[in-house]
């Protein structure tokens, strides 16, 4: 297995002075990662937790009041290392679409509303791959046919087509070129329940067809369920945990991960679910040592002073919580 | 008070026409204390050119032409303020009124904004000020300015109270017991205030360009002092052709400056009020 | 012969059509068809509507609310007509009995006034004390969502997190001590992990104060874990209606049954077996006579997509399909 996207030490923080006042809202801290080829890899945390900051710098191309302090992202395509962070322009369209894609939240806004799907297609292929119309049009066609969507929608506007559809059709348009590495931001939020097992389907297939990487990121842990082979949990700018999804789900060791899981309504019991109290820190005035202290039922005086580093508990499974780490020391000994 | 510091800080345009603006009040300040009145003629010697003693030199009525001038500026503002507080004032009561409403009331006043819309301004000023040559004072062409300036903004107005309307915290508004006046005013109206700000300074320019023509085509209340009179008075003695410039270029040089004065204002405001250019704001350099 | 101010609720035959302009032509389109149902007076309980967008629930609850009107149809509340209030009575009676909670805290308040504003408001308009008292009161309000004055008063809405505004806003509408909450996609915009607190709070609130709920929601998961009974919408038919239990333990309608099939289980040894096939154009399985649901069904027969299915009471609970006849 080859890494094909990394992430070391990263820290990015939003700085800005307004009113005299300055803030630093550290959103991305201290994260390191890696990306198998070919694997779903879920990053998973809720609003505020820095999953789209972390995004942004993956992706590159972010500007000020964002600021890369520290760490380095590459990607490794054809075991060609890039930086991402010090590539220029043209080498980053070179990049984009090609190599690595982007499925944006709320996609259904990304069709231009005044062209015909099939041309939104064309324009689009032949942006990276100059081609005549008929054979953009004839590539689309087996595609969106490959993948079990109606071809009639070829010939439709977009305003035509239900909401699912679009996002289907957008997915299919950020995946024709065959990109290796596909983002995808909360692909499935605001659409029903049922088209968002359409769409989730949908990036199943492609990723399995295309042996295609996926970094999803999202707060719902059922599409994390359905899709992901590994998943990251993000709080407050950092990784918690990360373990295979199985794990995550039936056996998270941090407090946190515990109280995610446990909090998820289940369609067999309506007994009494508990709620975590307090809220996720702001990232710019952040709690001292764990950030997840002040609300965490098994916090120790070491917790409020020292940050934890992220540590293999397992091979594949680590885990940034001190008592973690002790219990793990402890069995080992 | 923090936005009014910000403003002065960031926007160049705000900066300078608020200055502008504000050495326009002093001069309208310093009328209070002429030396001579407004209708004395004959108070100075006639026709000498700006020196020392007389900054902005005399006209053919033997008046000094600065401190003529102060009498002009402020007669000419409080028209226009008369104006724009009339119609500006109209517009927006009808307006909100009619938008938040809605049904039949609402299909009669846009009926009479629209009928007021395509009506020729500028003839039909002309037509009822010759009609009244001789008796229109500043305050009535004041209130008649404002009667025909309401409409076109009370038409944007309407259309903000529309969509205002739709808004959930206008459902919240109406469960929480407000009345529709309350709602209006009090929810609604402060969404209408950057609207209004600009409308003020368009209300401005409008008001006071027509003064200037009118009085230039002789309609108005000769006998007042204001930036069109002056001009005109000095167009009747023959300013121009006579070589002294000083009558006309100090009228002139005052409405151009006062319009620019009022357009950048609006200017840095709405650059201040665009949403997009905070984020730019924020950024700490280096 | 039944007691009167039995009933809290009753709307009968409730629909609404909206005429939609297509170039020259209008098109009727019927958000809600049809729709029945009542909340008891004596037995506070949780009612959760249930649908996809499109389904008509957000119009269902407007009307519900006195904000849209009926096209047709009968919408009691305490035994008097709805339709036939005055102003003035709705204003000094409708709205003191019935309150709302939207979906978007950021948008039920006003981004250009402080959040208390509509607190005080609140208690003003419907005397509820005097000004010596307002404080005390809003205070105990807030205590019951989990808040206090002192944290809230002065802010902007964007001051506080979604899950601090949403909690004003249902405080704010049990400031006039509704006997029914209208809450549509209350929990929606929240994290999962806060979503559980607000419909724990809901619990709380029917279970020590007896409000009625209901509750409008496309999330089965916490539709299930709050609701005492529900009904599922689909294109503004009510589909299937019953005690939560059996209309989502054992769903009968082959739609209840694909929603709660496409749920999401967090739980990887339960991922879908099959791909669902979703409709492409917008236009596709409009109303042509027949049933609704006949373009999708798994089930479909002849029949489904000539009549329309009638209300089968089958196994505790409504079901409008032909297979129960």
């Amino acid at each position: 297995m080859s890494i094909i996207v990394e992430a070391n030490r990263l820290k990015a923080y939003y700085m800005t002075r307004s009113y005299g006042v300055e803030r630093t809202v550290q959103a991305v801290d201290n994260i390191s990662l890696q990306v198998q080829a070919g694997e779903v890899f879920g990053i998973a945390g809720e609003s505020g937790c820095g999953k789209s900051t972390l995004l942004k710098v993956l992706l590159g191309g972010f500007r000020p009041p964002l600021k890369v302090i520290e760490g380095s992202v590459k990607y490794r395509f054809d075991n060609v290392e890039t930086d991402a962070l010090i590539i220029n322009d043209a080498s980053r369209r070179d990049l984009s679409w090609n190599k690595i894609s982007y499925v944006p939240q709320g996609s259904m806004h990304v069709l231009n509303p005044v062209r015909r799907i099939q041309d939104i297609f064309h324009d689009f292929i032949s942006a990276h791959r100059p081609m005549r119309k008929q054979d953009s049009i004839e590539m689309t066609q087996n595609y969106l046919r490959d993948l079990g969507l109606a071809e009639n929608v070829l010939t439709a506007y977009p305003h035509q087509l239900s909401g699912g559809m679009r996002q289907r059709v957008t997915i299919a348009l950020a995946t024709i070129l065959s990109p290796k590495l596909i983002f995808a931001d909360e692909p499935t939020t605001a659409l029903d329940v049922v088209v968002q097992r359409g769409v989730i389907q949908l990036l199943k297939e492609i990723q399995q067809k295309e042996g295609s990487t996926v970094v999803l990121i999202t707060h719902d842990m059922g599409v994390h369920a359905n899709l992901a082979n590994r998943i990251a949990v993000l709080y407050a700018g950092k990784i918690v945990e990360e373990a295979d999804t199985r794990t995550i789900l039936q056996n998270p060791r941090h407090p946190y991960t515990q109280y995610l899981i446990k909090s998820l309504p289940r369609l067999d019991e309506r007994t009494e679910r508990v709620s975590i109290p307090g809220r996720p820190p702001a990232l710019d005035n952040p709690p001292s040592g764990c950030r997840f202290h002040p609300r965490c039922p098994l916090a120790m005086d070491k917790c409020r002073t020292i940050d934890p580093e992220i540590m293999n508990i397992r091979p594949g499974h680590r885990v940034a919580c001190h008592l973690v780490t002790e219990e793990t020391s402890h069995a080992t000994t | 008070m923090t936005t009014l510091k910000d403003l002065f800080r960031f926007s160049p345009s705000f900066r300078i026409g608020a200055i502008i603006l504000i050495l326009v009040l002093v001069l309208i300040g310093l009328s209070f204390f002429s030396p001579y009145e407004p209708d004395a003629t004959r108070a100075v010697p006639r026709n000498k050119a700006p020196s020392a003693e007389f900054l902005l030199g005399t006209n053919s009525n033997g008046q000094d032409v600065f401190w003529m001038l102060t009498f002009a500026v402020r007669n000419s503002l409080v028209m226009a303020g008369l104006a724009v507080l009339i119609g500006r004032g109209i517009g927006v009561m009808l307006g909100m009124i009619s938008g938040y409403v809605g049904g039949t009331l609402d299909r009669v006043v846009s009926s009479i904004v629209d009928s007021f819309i395509v009506m020729p301004r500028l003839p039909l000023l002309i037509l009822i000020a010759s009609i009244m040559r001789g008796q229109m004072t500043m305050v009535m062409l004041g209130v008649m300015l404002g009667l025909l300036d309401w409409a076109y903004p009370s038409k944007r107005y309407r259309s903000q109270i529309l969509s205002l309307r739709e808004r959930e915290f206008t459902q919240t508004a109406v469960f929480a017991g407000m009345s529709t006046l309350k709602i209006v005013l009090k929810e609604h109206l402060p969404f209408l205030i950057p609207f209004l700000l600009a409308d003020i300074v368009s209300g401005f320019l409008f008001a006071i360009s027509f003064e200037v023509t009118l009085s230039i085509l002789g309609l108005s209340d000769l006998g007042t002092q204001s930036i069109g009179t002056m001009i005109y008075w000095g167009n009747y003695y023959n300013a121009l052709l006579s070589n002294r410039l000083w009558i006309l270029a100090a009228p002139i040089g005052a409405s151009i400056i006062i319009v620019i004065g009022f357009y950048l204002m609006s200017l840095g405001l709405s650059t201040f009020l665009d949403p997009r250019t905070r984020l730019e704001r924020l950024q700490v350099k280096g | 012969m039944q007691q009167p101010n039995a009933t809290l609720l009753h709307a009968e035959d409730l629909t609404k059509i909206f005429n939609i302009q297509q170039g020259f032509s209008s098109k009727k389109f019927h958000a809600v068809d049809k729709a029945t149902f009542s909340l008891d007076a004596n037995q506070p309980e949780i009612f959760t509507i249930a649908g996809e967008s499109g389904s008509g629930k957000t119009t269902l609850a407007r009307m519900i609310l006195g904000m849209e009107r009926l096209t047709s149809g009968v919408l009691r509340y305490k035994d008097r007509n709805v339709a036939e209030l005055s102003g003035s009575e709705k204003r000094s009676w409708f709205f003191k009995e019935v309150q709302p909670v939207f979906q978007d805290p950021f948008a039920t308040f006003s981004p250009l006034k402080r959040i208390d504003h509509y607190l005080y408001e609140t208690v003003y308009n419907y005397k509820i004390t005097n000004k010596a008292g307002a404080d005390d009161y809003i205070n105990g309000v807030l205590n019951e969502v989990g808040l206090s004055l002192v944290e809230i008063k002065g802010r902007y809405p964007n001051e506080l997190s979604g899950g601090q505004a949403q909690r004003v806003s249902i405080a704010r509408a049990l400031i006039t001590r509704p006997s029914l909450i209208v809450a549509d996609e209350p929990v929606s915009m929240l994290d999962a992990s806060l979503r559980m607190s607000i419909v724990n709070m809901f619990r709380k609130l029917k279970d020590d104060h007896g409000v009625n709920i209901l509750y409008i929601t496309h999330d089965l998961a916490t539709a299930y874990y709050t609701a005492d009974r529900i009904a599922i919408m689909l294109r503004g038919w009510i589909v299937e209606m019953g005690p939560v239990e059996r209309v989502l333990g054992e769903p009968l309608h082959p739609y209840t049954r694909l929603l709660k099939q496409s749920i999401p289980a967090a739980d990887p040894d339960k991922m879908w077996t099959e791909n669902v096939s979703l409709t492409a154009i917008e236009s596709e399985g409009q109303h042509r006579g027949g049933c609704k649901f006949a373009g999708r069904c798994p089930a479909v027969m002849d029949i489904c997509r000539k009549k329309e299915p009638p209300l089968i009471l089958h196994q505790e609970r409504l079901v409008k399909c032909f297979l129960y006849e």
